[in-house]
């Protein structure tokens, strides 16, 4: 659409009051622009903001831990009065753990899925499961939390009796069960718009569906797919509340996942509850604690939204 | 079927083949009386089409005459979406079986045919690959034998020259010609009984075209191939046989040189002096 | 080519593969279709006999668990989420409609995508740190009904951008292209004729949003809203004029996750059953909301034929 008016030759007189009407038009659609925009802006002024006050929030708390304690130190006790220990390690380790149970679930799982219900599964089944599984998605993760303590973890202790109440393996199962739809859905999206002429190529040279779909759909959709992943493994590195209930908050610097253990997520969650001093370095130290984990995951979003941008190209 | 050695062109080719089919030598195809529904639409009409052994048969007609569908039954493509329906037979030689019988699994006669799309459509892998690909899946897992192979029907699809260094290149890196020549490599690299060509030029340049009906010449006489063309000037220069469809029905087939020098039908010569189409 | 028996041989076995793989693919969908059920039969057995009127209309205590009841977190709820929608909805809306419409294809408009697509794969508890950043450090407010909704508000709006420009995208440039031809402004384009054919996506989208704000808890623990608060905020109502008064939005307010996470951590065993009563209302609440999206956005598609 033009911005200025051109200066068109006018085929028919002009009436009176007709400059003053369009020149009202004119400013006023000039106007609705400028505040459509200025929503769309905001979003980057959210995202500044949150740049702004992790690294703001962040630095005093960096004046009194050194860089090297914080990223090296594999204890995290910012209540301990005497002594107390700022390693981001021992959070990270249990983010990593959650988060690689929770992958070893979701992955395969939601890979056959989105398998299965893109190449085999008849019209009508496709239809009434997907949004079945979408919504595990839609379930509040405290709901998860309750369900990981009260279920799952039993479950786990009858074969595994020494299990405590709290461990980050019930935690990671039912993380991974949460995030199997998020995993199933894209990846689906992505081997559905594979174009059939690629799989007809494959069974015309008599090829059955299983080959079709792991040899040339799952190849054509690896980045729809890869970004389905990232997608996943950036979901589960900040999800709080199952980890909060039922990995427990005890902080210990370990990958077993028989242990309690308390993630970034979980610590910031317990930070900011009311029972700890405002002000004080512990308190300071969940932001430190929240910036790690923003870095962790916008390293892992660009990632995700290059491989979709990489694979809407190739379509 | 005798060819004559000492025919060079491929006009002269076509010139002397054979009229009677029967003299041809035997028929590696009879269609008889074959229907077929999409659904509620009945696209073909009792057609009755022969393929003669070791030739170059095309379908020509406009648009939506069904010659495409005619094709894909042959390969029992139809099978891969629901609500199609054959009726009547395709008789294969020399086994005497209707392959559109609900008895004859559709992948059977897919491991026996070929086929070539119209747009090209190599798969994501190396060019050695794509064309390995039949192979690998008849369980052929021995490297030199797939070496072999594979360099054969590059050759026969002619590409072998421009493709040779870079068998481990992915297969989006060759232009559109090549590609689809690439495409016919693989569908021939497991010694098809039957090559299926649905339009393979159509979506290419003059030259690229060229080379793929110089290719389609040299393979005559080792396999059959059945070509649907809307362009009815490379079905007179590549075929020995020509059908004429027109609304799912077969009008006209004869030899090319006769249904183009003088067509029986007055459809068939109305299309061919372009009142429709 | 290989002998008749090869070949017979050879596609038993792939059908036989075919059909382990439907086994395997069937399984495993149906493995996730029974974890959400085990889920909420789970909640429904555990929760549903603390279910009851009383339960549903009396104020929680954080002693006297045989009494305590979800009065304040349901209010507490209703209006963050009412908030929420105010807020969220217009700038998604906006945003969306930006996008589509105006933006030129400048590094401006991909920084802007750019930023909503990391937006919504934010972790949820930085919301919240954002929120006590910027409304109790910097603001020098508490947390109250407002600040949590305008949070939660940060935290939904990705969902309503994308759900939005969805919605506008289906709508075939004809319809564009024939408002302009008539000499339409851009705005007039947008109001009369792209807004109301887009409202049934909008709709579907603002309510997976509002479904997302009332499950979620971490934004509202790191804002300093997980506390216990008996009493829910007032009405809105009042008896002079004029009519309506804003004091809720500047109370102090307790959510129903956060009530559930408050009790499924606490030793006394009454209160950890009653939190699986709170979770079968959440998740009453949010399938619900849930579904009727997908009901929503299956019959527009339905109806709708360009």
């Amino acid at each position: 659409m033009s911005e200025a008016s051109p200066k068109f030759v006018r085929l028919r007189p002009r009436s009176f009051g007709d400059a003053a009407r369009r020149a009202w038009r004119e400013r006023r659609e000039a106007a609705v622009k400028w505040l459509f925009f200025a929503a769309a802006f905001s979003s980057i002024l959210i995202t500044l903001g949150i740049v702004c006050f992790l690294f703001s929030e962040s630095i005093p708390f960096f004046r009194n831990v050194s860089l090297r304690e914080f990223l090296t130190a594999t204890e995290w006790s910012p209540r301990d009065e005497d002594h107390p220990r700022f390693g981001i390690l021992t959070l990270a380790a249990a983010t990593f753990t959650t988060t690689a149970i929770a992958l070893a679930v979701a992955i395969p799982i939601g890979t056959v899925v989105a398998l299965y219900l893109s190449e085999f599964a008849p019209h009508l089944v496709r239809e009434s499961l997907k949004p079945a599984l979408e919504l595990l998605s839609a379930v509040p993760t405290v709901v998860y939390g309750y369900f990981a303590i009260q279920f799952v973890a039993p479950i786990l202790r009858w074969f595994r009796p020494e299990l405590p109440d709290y461990s980050m393996l019930s935690a990671g199962l039912v993380m991974g069960i949460m995030i199997i739809p998020y995993i199933s859905s894209l990846s689906e999206d992505a081997m559905r718009s594979v174009p059939m002429l690629l799989r007809e190529g494959s069974y015309a040279l008599g090829a059955n569906r299983v080959i079709t779909a792991l040899r040339v759909v799952v190849p054509s959709a690896f980045s729809g797919i890869g970004a389905a992943y990232i997608l996943g493994i950036s979901r589960a590195i900040g999800e709080t509340m199952i980890v909060a209930v039922a990995a427990g908050n005890q902080s210990l610097f370990t990958f077993n996942p028989l242990n309690a253990a308390q993630t970034i997520t979980a610590y910031i969650a317990q930070a900011s509850k009311g029972d700890t001093a405002h002000g004080g370095i512990a308190y300071q130290s969940r932001f430190a604690a929240g910036l790690m984990l923003f870095l962790m995951t916008i390293a892992f979003n660009l990632i995700g939204y290059w491989l979709r941008r990489r694979y809407h190209k190739a379509n | 079927m005798s060819a004559s050695p000492t025919i060079t062109t491929r006009a002269g080719a076509v010139a002397a083949a054979r009229t009677d089919y029967a003299q041809a030598g035997g028929l590696k195809a009879d269609v008889r009386g074959l229907h077929f529904h999409y659904g509620q639409r009945h696209a073909l009409k009792n057609v009755n089409l022969p393929v003669p052994e070791k030739t170059v048969t095309a379908l020509i007609g406009p648009s939506g005459c069904g010659k495409s569908t005619l094709l894909r039954c042959f390969n029992r493509m139809h099978d891969l979406y629901p609500g199609n329906r054959y009726g009547g037979q395709i008789i294969l030689q020399p086994s005497g079986v209707n392959i559109l019988s609900p008895a004859v699994d559709p992948m059977e006669m897919r491991l026996r045919t070929g086929m070539v799309f119209q747009k090209p459509n190599p798969f994501p892998k190396s060019i050695f690959e794509n064309v390995a690909y039949g192979l690998r899946l008849r369980f052929v897992r021995d490297r030199k034998t797939l070496a072999e192979e594979v360099e054969k029907a590059l050759n026969a699809a002619a590409i072998w020259d421009e493709v040779k260094d870079r068998l481990h290149q992915s297969a989006f890196k060759l232009s559109g010609g090549q590609q689809q020549r690439l495409c016919v490599a693989r569908a021939l690299a497991t010694n098809p009984e039957i090559l299926l060509l649905d339009e393979p030029t159509s979506a290419l340049d003059p030259i690229a075209t060229s080379k793929i009906e110089d290719m389609i010449f040299a393979l005559k006489d080792s396999v059959t191939i059945l070509i649907v063309t809307h362009n009815m000037e490379q079905a007179a220069r590549v075929a020995d046989f020509t059908a004429f469809m027109y609304l799912g029905e077969l009008i006209e087939y004869g030899a090319t040189s006769q249904i183009f020098q003088n067509p029986k039908n007055q459809l068939t010569e109305k299309y061919l002096t372009g009142s429709f189409g | 080519m290989q002998a008749l028996t090869d070949v017979n041989r050879l596609i038993a076995l792939r059908k036989w593969q075919d059909r382990a793989f439907i086994a395997v693919g069937a399984g495993c969908t149906a493995l996730g279709v029974l974890a959400l059920a085990a889920l909420l039969i789970k909640l429904a057995v555990d929760g549903l006999p603390f279910i009851s009127y009383r339960f549903l209309t009396s104020r929680p205590s954080e002693l006297f668990p045989d009494s305590a009841g979800i009065l304040t977190p349901i209010i507490g709820t209703l209006a963050v989420v009412v908030v929420t929608f105010f807020a969220a909805v217009p700038l998604g809306v906006a945003t969306a409609v930006y996008l589509e419409e105006y933006a030129r294809k400048n590094w401006l408009t991909d920084l802007i995508e750019i930023n909503i697509s990391n937006l919504a794969g934010v972790p949820s508890i930085t919301f919240g740190l954002l929120g006590y950043w910027f409304f109790c450090t910097l603001l020098g407010l508490k947390p109250v009904v407002f600040v949590g909704g305008l949070t939660l508000a940060i935290l939904v709006l990705p969902i309503i951008i994308v759900t939005t420009r969805e919605a506008l995208r289906t709508i075939p440039s004809s319809i564009r292209e024939a408002a302009y031809a008539a000499g339409a402004t851009k705005w007039q384009v947008i109001r009369y004729h792209l807004l109301p054919y887009s409202l049934g996506g909008i709709l579907t989208g603002t309510i997976i949003a509002l479904s997302r704000a009332i499950g979620e808890t971490a934004p509202l623990i790191a804002l300093g809203a997980g506390g216990f608060v008996p009493d829910p905020p007032p009405g809105p109502l009042s008896s002079r004029f004029p009519f309506i008064n804003f004091a809720w939005l500047q109370k102090p307010f307790m959510a129903l996750p956060t009530l559930m996470f408050n009790w499924t951590d606490n030793p006394n065993v009454m209160f950890r059953q009653k939190a699986a009563a709170i979770g079968l209302v959440l998740i009453v609440l949010t399938l619900s909301l849930n579904a009727v999206a997908i009901v929503i956005r299956y019959r527009i598609r339905k109806r709708i034929k360009w």
